[in-house]
């Protein structure tokens, strides 16, 4: 089995899901108009990534290969009615402002991707960091781009006012083609950061 | 008058792609070409109607009168995926021609979240059988106007030299910001 850090570092670094992969990118943009949404769609995508993962491991013998697909979504969208059942009884705030992406969660390509490219032909125990890995390399990208739009847009950081009163606010940040124009500009700094080593 | 405004909304007002951010996973991978993305609208047109009208039913007939609306997430994937899979058979047997443009877009189509996002939103706001066709209808219309524009600007911008960091998906997700600020004048058009 492969070193569970190196597993984590993986996702975290080298196989980013934001910026390497670039998918999932629904809820990316949808959810990171403030920090806290961005840092809880991650979390809550990663719980389901590492049950679904597990899951998908566990039973990769029992699945036969022609219906394998099918099989994947429904482990995912069970996952998922459970996070979401599990917000809306104790983080309802939270529920309310993802809304409608958390049932999306079982369409974010990452989780399928996973189960088929990795839960699916490794064991138990490794899918299981594969989810921690890529779940948390995806809350770090979400959660960078919440803290950047919240910051410009509305000059605040996890809610608490970090811009003095006369600073002038970009609303446009906190509004559709903000979450555009950051991730562009976020992914073209990485380009050159890669390009110049 | 309100269906038809239900339908200009989803189109202008309420744009999946550029104002509530579904199906992006399409949007940016198939919109290098105008043809595809053509191909790929149309594919989007034909399934999401049909979905949103039948996890409608399958809704109102089935999960309602059983007391099990709390499996919706489940019920409404899987009746995507063989809905998919279903439109594809029937296709091939019956429009060879309509598949030879479209078949290669049909599997896509499972995982864009337009799909499956249409058919929650019909849920949550209580729509009846034509509504929610409807709001399908005009929802597929918008992405398809929208991933059409997009491939035709990036059609230009490919024969054009780009900062090196910006080659790729930055250049592109600049492009859908600003069609995104378009679409912005749209909004507060439709009041529903």
């Amino acid at each position: 089995m492969a070193n569970p850090l190196k597993l984590i570092k993986n996702g975290i670094v080298n196989e980013n899901p934001t910026f390497v992969q670039v998918i999932g990118m629904c809820p990316t943009l949808a959810v990171t108009s403030s920090a806290i949404n961005g840092i809880g769609m991650g979390l809550s995508t990663t719980a389901v990534l590492i049950f679904a993962n597990i899951f998908v491991s566990l039973l990769r013998k029992v699945i036969p290969d022609t219906v394998r697909i099918p099989c994947f979504i429904v482990v995912i969208a069970t996952f998922v009615t459970i996070i979401e059942f599990a917000l809306k009884a104790y983080l309802p705030a939270l529920n309310a402002s993802l809304g409608l992406y958390i049932p999306l969660i079982v369409v974010n390509c990452l989780i399928l991707a996973r189960a088929e490219a990795f839960a699916s032909k490794n064991g138990p125990v490794a899918a299981a960091f594969d989810g921690i890995g890529m779940g948390l390399g995806f809350t770090i990208g979400l959660g960078v781009l919440g803290l950047v739009r919240e910051f410009i847009g509305a000059g605040t950081l996890f809610d608490i006012t970090v811009l003095p009163e006369a600073f002038p606010r970009t609303l446009l940040f906190v509004m559709a083609p903000g979450a555009f124009f950051t991730l562009a500009c976020l992914m073209a700094a990485l380009n050159h950061f890669r390009n110049k080593n | 008058m309100n269906l038809i405004l239900l339908v200009l909304a989803g189109i202008f007002v309420n744009n999946y792609v550029l104002s509530q951010f579904l199906g992006i996973c399409p949007f940016l991978g198939v919109s290098k070409k105008v043809d595809t993305a053509a191909g790929m609208g149309m594919a989007v047109i034909f399934v999401m109607s049909l979905a949103a009208a039948v996890a409608w039913l399958v809704y109102a007939f089935i999960l309602e009168p059983l007391g099990i609306t709390y499996l919706y997430n489940i019920a409404f994937i899987l009746v995507i995926a063989s809905l998919v899979q279903f439109v594809e058979m029937f296709l091939k047997k019956a429009a060879p021609a309509l598949y030879q443009a479209l078949g290669v877009f049909l599997p896509l189509i499972t995982t864009n979240c337009a799909v499956l996002g249409v058919a929650v939103l019909n849920m949550q706001k209580d729509y009846n059988f034509i509504q929610a066709v409807l709001n399908a209808l005009g929802g597929a219309i918008g992405f398809a106007l929208a991933i059409v524009l997009f491939a035709g600007i990036r059609e230009r911008i490919a024969d054009n030299d780009t900062p090196k960091a910006f080659d790729g998906f930055p250049m592109a997700l600049l492009t859908a910001g600003l069609m995104s600020i378009a679409f912005l004048g749209f909004s507060g058009l439709i009041k529903l």
